[in-house]
C-alpha cells in the first residue's frame, strides 16, 4: 500500500466579497498517495484551482473563509502557521501554474529563479544551488543547461519556459507536485511533451501529482483517477478507465463530448455544454448542473449525493438518472443523435 | 553598448544645440528684448544706443549673434549685459549650494518616497494607507513657495519655535553643521512635494505587481514574506520610479529648485536663473539654460542605462 500523502476532507472555501458569500469550493473530498496521478477536471470556475491553490495555503486572505480539513502525511496544512506553510510550499508541495509567460519573474535569470528554492529549503550555498539547477534542466530536457542557467525567461520559448518551471518546482524534490492547468497556454505538441514530462518525473522523483485541467484529453493518458468538478462539488469521481468508459454525469458528457474525436461519425459541429456555469453566490437549488442539464427531471430539485450507483465500488457521482436508462441517453448524446434531435 | 551610448551623446549634442537657439531666438523676438536701451541708462541718447548695438554686434544677423554668445560662453568669456559679471563663474559660484541643496533633498525624497509607498501598499485600504494618501495628497497640492514661507515662519531664527537659521547658505568646506542646519528646511521642503508623488506612483506599482503570477510563484515555492516582498515585488515596482527620479533629480539640479533656492536665499544657480529672467538679461539666462539642459540630457542618458542594467527585457543585446 503506497503512502497516503494527501487526504482533503470537506474542504470548504469561501471568499467574502462586496456582492456576497462566494463559495467557491464547497465540500471536496480526495485522497493522493505516492506515485499517484489525480486529475482534477471541470470548467474555469468550478473551483479546482482554488482547492490546488489552498493545498498550499495560497488562497489564505482576510477575506478568505476555511472549513473541513486538508491533511499532508496527516498535518492539517489549513491549521498551520506561516513558518510551517513556507516549509512545506516549494519543499515537499510545489505547484506550476498555467501560464509559464508571466510565472516567472522577468529581471531575474532562470537560475537564480530555480536556486532560490534549494537555497531557502536546503540551506545550500550559491554555487552548489547552480549546480543543482543545471542538473535540474538537463532532467527537464534543456538543451545546453548549463549556459541556459544563465538566461533570462524572455530568451526562452514558452515550451521552455515550463520546463523549466517544472524544473523550479522539482528543485526541492517534493512529495506532490501540483500542476494547475500546466499546458493550457502551450501550443498542442508541446503540451504532449509536457504531459509526459510530468509523467516521466514523477517516477524519478517518486512523487505524486496532481493534474488540474479543464481538458479530459490531457488527463486521459496520466491519470490514475479522475475527480470531476462543478459549481465548487465534486460531481463524479472515478478511475480513469471507468469515467472515460462508463461515464456517469451529464456534465462529465458535456466534457467528454466537447472533445474531436476522429473514431467516431463526423459531427456538424463540436458539442458544446450549453449555458454557462452558476453563480457561486447564489446556486441553484437540488443538482447545480440541473439548469444546464438536457436530461433534468423531478427529481432534481432535490440535492443528490456523491455515492456510488454503480457496480464498480469506486465510481461515485451525483446523478438522479437510473444507471441503465442513463447509459442509453449517453450513447446517444456522445453520438451527437441528441444535438440533431 | 558601446553604439548605443555614442548614439545618445550625439543625441544629447543635438538636443543642446536645438534649446540653446530656440531659447535665443524666443529672447531675442520678444518685444522689449532689445538690450541695447536698458544698457545705455535712462538719460541715454540715440547716438549712445547705437554704439552699444555696435559694441555687442546687436546689428548682426540673428544667427551670427548667437554663434558669437555661444563661443564666447564656451570659452567662459560671455558677461551679463546688465552686472557685466562673468556668466561661467557666477554659474560656478552658485553651483555648490544648488548641488547641496538637490543632492540632499534628492536623498530624502527617494528615500521617503519609498518608504511611504512601500507602506501604504502593504497595508492597502487599512487606515495607516487612507492617512498616507492624505498627507501625500496635501504634500504634492502645497505650492512650495508658500509651504518654505510657511516653515521659515515656524521654525526660522527669531520665530516662535527659533531651531534653524533663517536662509542663506554656508559652505560644506567652511563648516559642515552649519551647512546642515542651513540646508535642512530647505531640503525639506523641496522633498514634500516628491515624496507625496513618488509615494502614490511606488504604491499603484506595487499593488499591480503584487498581483503578477510570478510573485504567486515566488510564494508557492515557499520565500518568506519579505524576501518575496523585496526581491520580487519591490524590485520590479521600483524601476519606472527609477527613470522619475533621473528625470526630476536632473530638473532640480539643472535650476527648478528656483522657488526654494529663492524662498531660502541660498543663491544658487535657480536663483541666479530667476534673477536673470526677471531682468532680461540674455547672456545669463543662455548660460543657465545650456547648464540646465546638459543636466537634463546627460541624466536621461544614465537613466537609460539603469533601466537596461534593471529590466532585462530591454537591454540591447
Amino acid at each position: 500500500m503506497p503512502e497516503r500523502l494527501i487526504e482533503v476532507e470537506n474542504l470548504k472555501v469561501q471568499f467574502a466579497t462586496e456582492d456576497g458569500l462566494v463559495k467557491a469550493v464547497d465540500g471536496v473530498s480526495f485522497e493522493l498517495s505516492r506515485g499517484q496521478v489525480l486529475g482534477i477536471v471541470g470548467e474555469s470556475g468550478s473551483g479546482k484551482s482554488v482547492t490546488a491553490m489552498t493545498l498550499l495555503g495560497l488562497t489564505r486572505d482576510r477575506n478568505t473563509r476555511f472549513e473541513g480539513a486538508v491533511r499532508y502525511k496527516g498535518r492539517n496544512v489549513l491549521e498551520m502557521d506561516e513558518e510551517e506553510l513556507q516549509e512545506v510550499r516549494g519543499n515537499e508541495m510545489s505547484m506550476i501554474f498555467q501560464d509559464p509567460m508571466t510565472s516567472l519573474n522577468p529581471v531575474y535569470t532562470i537560475g537564480d529563479q530555480i536556486r532560490e528554492a534549494i537555497q531557502i529549503h536546503q540551506r545550500a550555498d550559491k554555487r552548489t544551488a547552480r549546480k543543482r539547477a543545471i542538473e535540474l534542466l538537463q532532467q527537464v530536457g534543456i538543451p545546453n543547461a548549463d549556459s541556459r542557467v544563465d538566461n533570462y525567461p524572455h530568451e526562452f520559448s514558452g515550451g521552455m519556459r515550463q520546463r523549466a518551471m517544472i524544473a523550479m518546482a522539482l528543485a526541492c524534490n517534493p512529495d506532490v507536485l501540483i500542476a494547475d492547468e500546466p499546458t493550457t497556454a502551450l501550443d498542442v505538441t508541446i503540451q504532449a511533451q509536457i504531459i509526459e514530462l510530468i509523467d516521466r518525473l514523477k517516477d524519478e522523483f517518486n512523487s505524486a501529482v496532481i493534474l488540474i485541467t479543464h481538458d479530459l484529453g490531457v488527463v486521459a493518458e496520466i491519470a490514475d483517477e479522475i475527480v470531476v468538478m462543478y459549481a465548487g462539488r465534486v460531481v463524479e469521481r472515478a478511475d480513469t478507465r471507468a469515467l472515460f468508459y462508463d461515464p456517469q454525469m451529464p456534465y462529465t458528457w458535456g466534457l467528454l463530448g466537447s472533445i474531436p474525436r476522429l473514431d467516431r461519425p463526423k459531427q456538424e459541429r463540436l458539442h458544446s455544454i450549453k449555458g454557462t456555469p452558476p453563480s457561486l453566490i447564489r446556486t441553484p437549488a437540488g443538482c447545480k448542473f440541473r439548469p444546464r442539464c438536457p436530461h433534468a427531471f423531478d427529481k432534481c430539485m432535490e440535492e443528490p449525493d456523491l455515492v456510488n450507483r454503480v457496480e464498480d465500488p469506486h465510481h461515485l457521482d451525483r446523478c438522479w438518472l437510473g444507471v441503465n436508462e442513463k447509459r442509453k441517453l449517453r450513447e446517444a448524446t456522445l453520438a451527437g443523435e441528441e444535438e440533431a434531435a | 553598448m558601446v553604439t548605443f551610448i555614442i548614439r545618445r551623446l550625439i543625441g544629447a549634442f543635438l538636443v543642446l544645440v536645438a534649446v540653446s537657439f530656440i531659447t535665443y531666438l524666443i529672447f531675442v523676438k520678444i518685444p522689449g528684448g532689445d538690450p541695447a536701451p536698458r544698457i545705455a541708462g535712462r538719460t541715454a541718447t540715440d547716438a549712445n544706443i547705437a554704439d552699444i548695438r555696435q559694441k555687442l554686434h546687436l546689428n548682426d544677423p540673428f544667427y551670427s549673434q548667437y554663434w558669437a554668445m555661444m563661443q564666447s560662453l564656451f570659452s567662459g568669456s560671455l558677461k551679463s549685459y546688465s552686472s557685466q559679471l562673468n556668466v561661467v563663474s557666477e554659474i560656478k559660484r552658485g553651483i555648490p549650494a544648488t548641488f547641496s541643496l538637490c543632492i540632499g533633498a534628492g536623498i530624502i525624497w527617494l528615500g521617503f518616497g519609498i518608504l511611504v509607498g512601500v507602506i501604504s501598499a502593504v497595508t492597502a485600504g487599512r487606515w495607516s494607507d487612507r492617512v498616507i494618501t492624505v498627507l501625500a495628497l496635501i504634500g504634492i497640492s502645497m505650492p512650495v513657495f508658500w509651504l518654505g514661507l510657511i516653515v521659515r515662519y515656524l521654525f526660522a531664527e527669531q520665530h516662535p519655535f527659533s531651531w534653524f537659521p533663517d536662509g542663506e547658505y554656508v559652505a560644506l568646506t567652511s563648516n559642515p553643521w552649519q551647512w546642515f542646519l542651513h540646508l535642512l528646511m530647505p531640503w525639506l521642503v523641496l522633498a514634500v512635494l516628491f515624496i507625496g508623488f513618488y509615494g502614490r506612483v511606488l504604491r499603484s506599482n506595487i499593488l499591480d505587481t503584487i498581483n503578477e503570477d510570478y510573485v504567486r510563484t515566488a510564494k508557492a515555492k515557499g520565500l518568506p514574506p519579505r524576501r518575496v516582498l523585496v526581491k520580487h515585488v519591490l524590485r520590479n515596482s521600483l524601476i519606472p520610479i527609477v527613470t522619475l527620479f533621473g528625470l526630476d533629480f536632473a530638473a532640480v539640479i539643472g535650476g527648478s529648485a528656483i522657488l526654494t533656492e529663492t524662498v531660502f536665499d541660498l543663491k544658487g544657480v535657480g536663483q541666479y536663473a530667476a534673477d536673470s529672467v526677471q531682468s532680461l538679461d540674455l547672456p545669463p539666462i543662455m548660460g543657465v539654460t545650456i547648464y540646465a539642459t546638459f543636466f537634463i540630457v546627460i541624466f536621461s542618458v544614465v537613466v537609460d542605462l539603469l533601466y537596461a542594467w534593471l529590466d532585462p527585457r530591454i537591454r540591447p543585446t
